[in-house]
């Protein structure tokens, strides 16, 4: 790699920590609003939306609904926070919208819905929906001969979920390469750990002998996500593909990230500007 | 040892026709090609019954629009749900029982919560089939009408098939459709001008002495009954109620204050919980309507394996019992 090349990868690097950085904030900002919110998850999760909204997708921001777009497919609606984190990051909704988040008739509600949000393309919430909703838009976007892609965000507690096993199969005999599943194993789901309460491991095994193109990475590593997404999207093989990211909840704000572990992180109302402010510090933003 | 030979229990195909009844092959089937060839957004898909719900004869003719999904009931739904977003009207095929008991939550979550425009086309609705509760949608409406924004129809005939089929292209939003597949009667081409429409109930027949407003097949028994009867001075009238929900209620009660003094009698191939009659009765009683009130349909039982006539003679559905049941309530 030629010198030029790898600072011009540094700089992609550092613009996308910015991002993931933006994207935190929004959310505990939520959280703030709301005094509550799965902002364990969306601290987890920020380093893949940034690496998803600000390298690998297309979009048009002013146009949500462009019919060129990659469409984004968020199955686990209770990670909506995080996700009109990156919306709001990204432009499609405006940063004003976060003092109504989970508030009556707010375009954020707690859970993804499709009608109320511009960019939140399915319903989420019930899970195990949002891969076979993805098998089909695949489906549809190769009878128009689209050249736009599905994503769909899953968290490891969706692959308990027959549902999510049938989409798998289904995408691998439709060689769906237009299709790429991105699953959040950050061990955490309602009642325990999720290797205590369903046993999936070894995950990346299961995926392969299902015919995927499989890639499993530090989903808080933005180096580590670029090279994986980068990878996935240039590949040739008519596979459809799947990004395993190991994350850590709470991650960027470190009194979050060693409190227990559980599905809802509880932050107590004192709490939040000690969050942002921690935030910032490790950010270097005073 | 019985003289009486028993009849076996009915292959999966088993037709509801009569001996020398008219009828139509695949009445679906053929309907959804014809529809196909004015509009290039119609796709098919199927969880492994294509050749039991009539959608081969659509593969034949469309096989580049035909999507077989393998025997995942959830997939199908959400798959269809996909195909729905990103424009197209497919028309997804399983069995009754499947699309009502196993993808429930797919229906109502990624079709009907954001008013998708999927076609759920669904064979063995009711007692249609011998196999027993594993085959036999007895509550599948039941089930269905809490559901917001579904539409359900109940089709009598190949008639109503055929034409249903175009309604629902028309139509913007999520269908369930129960299905008649195989060979299906023709009944309802006897009544000049007859036409299927979403959300009507038609009067096929008048009568001053009882009002039987059914769905689904048992309009067929309604008609034949009413026509047994008629010839012993018994006049009956049958409206014949293709859709479930939204319910024509304007029609419904019209047609009952009619003749105040008629008994109506609700006849379905479905149970007698959840069903057309729980709707009509609901609907009757908010609106301060007295009248003599009947059910015809299934026991709140899972039913018993068999032939189909067999079934239908035990469980009163079948256009002998549907006389008898008329005969005891109507002077």
């Amino acid at each position: 790699m030629s010198q030029t090349a790898t600072v011009s990868r540094a700089g992609v690097i550092e613009v996308l920590r910015q991002r993931a950085y933006k994207i935190r904030r929004h959310a505990l900002r939520m959280g703030e609003v709301q005094g509550q919110g799965y902002v364990g998850q969306a601290l987890g999760i920020a380093d893949v939306l940034a690496v998803s909204y600000f390298h690998a997708l297309k979009l048009d921001p002013k146009n949500p609904d462009w019919e060129g777009r990659d469409r984004f497919l968020l199955s686990i609606g209770h990670y909506a926070i995080a996700l009109y984190a990156a919306l709001i990051e990204a432009g499609v909704i405006s940063e004003e919208e976060i003092e109504d988040y989970g508030s009556d008739d707010s375009i954020l509600p707690m859970s993804g819905m499709a009608d109320y949000t511009p960019g939140m393309e399915i319903t989420g919430g019930s899970l195990g929906h949002g891969l076979g909703i993805g098998v089909g838009m695949a489906l549809g976007l190769k009878r128009k001969e689209s050249t736009s892609r599905i994503f769909n965000l899953l968290s490891d507690g969706e692959l308990n979920e027959g549902s999510t096993w049938e989409a798998v199969a289904s995408a691998a005999h439709w060689k769906l390469d237009n299709l790429i599943a991105i699953v959040d194993v950050n061990d955490q789901q309602a009642d325990d750990r999720s290797s205590t309460v369903l046993n999936y491991e070894p995950i990346a095994d299961k995926w392969v002998a299902f015919g995927w193109e499989t890639y499993r990475v530090d989903g808080n590593d933005l180096e580590a996500l670029v090279e994986a997404f980068d990878s996935a999207l240039a590949s040739d093989s008519n596979k459809p593909r799947v990004i395993i990211c190991d994350t850590l909840m709470g991650r960027g704000v470190p009194f979050l990230e060693e409190r227990d572990k559980n599905h809802f992180i509880r932050v107590d109302e004192n709490e939040w500007s000690v969050a942002l402010k921690q935030l910032d510090e490790v950010y270097g933003v005073q | 040892m019985s003289a009486k030979k028993k009849l076996k229990t009915s292959a999966m195909i088993a037709s509801i026709a009569g001996e020398d009844q008219p009828t139509t092959a695949a009445p679906f089937g053929h309907a959804l090609v014809e529809a196909a060839g004015k509009n290039p957004k119609i796709v098919g898909m199927t969880a492994d019954l294509g050749k039991y719900t009539d959608l081969h004869i659509f593969a034949q003719a469309y096989p580049d629009r035909y999507y077989q999904m393998g025997m995942a009931e959830q997939l199908l739904m959400m798959a269809g749900a996909g195909m729905a977003r990103e424009g197209f009207i497919p028309f997804v095929t399983t069995y009754s029982v499947f699309a009502s008991r196993r993808a429930y939550d797919f229906i109502c979550l990624a079709i009907a919560e954001e008013k998708l425009n999927v076609k759920i086309v669904s064979a063995l609705p009711g007692l249609t089939t011998g196999y027993g509760p594993s085959h036999q949608a007895t509550e599948d409406i039941a089930i269905f009408r809490g559901m917001p924004n579904l539409t359900i129809i109940d089709p009598c005939d190949a008639v109503d098939i055929e034409q249903s089929v175009q309604a629902m292209v028309d139509f913007d939003g999520p269908v369930y459709l129960r299905l008649l597949r195989g060979k299906v009667p023709r009944v309802l081409d006897r009544f000049e001008g007859y036409q299927f429409e979403i959300g009507k109930a038609k009067r096929l027949l008048d009568g001053e002495d009882a009002l039987i407003i059914s769905s689904g097949l048992m309009t067929m028994r309604a008609i034949e009954a009413a026509d047994e009867l008629r010839e012993k001075g018994t006049n009956v009238a049958v409206l014949h109620c293709a859709t479930i929900k939204p319910l024509d209620t304007d029609t419904i009660l019209a047609e009952v204050r009619r003749y105040p003094e008629r008994p109506v009698f609700v006849a379905e191939n479905h149970s007698i919980i959840g069903g057309l009659g729980e709707s009509i009765a609901s609907l009757l009683m908010k609106e301060g309507v007295s009248v003599k009130f009947n059910q015809i349909g299934l026991p709140d039982e899972f039913l018993d394996a068999g032939a189909l006539p067999t079934l239908h003679d035990r469980y009163g559905i079948s256009t002998k019992e549907v006389i008898k049941t008329l005969k005891q309530h109507v002077a």
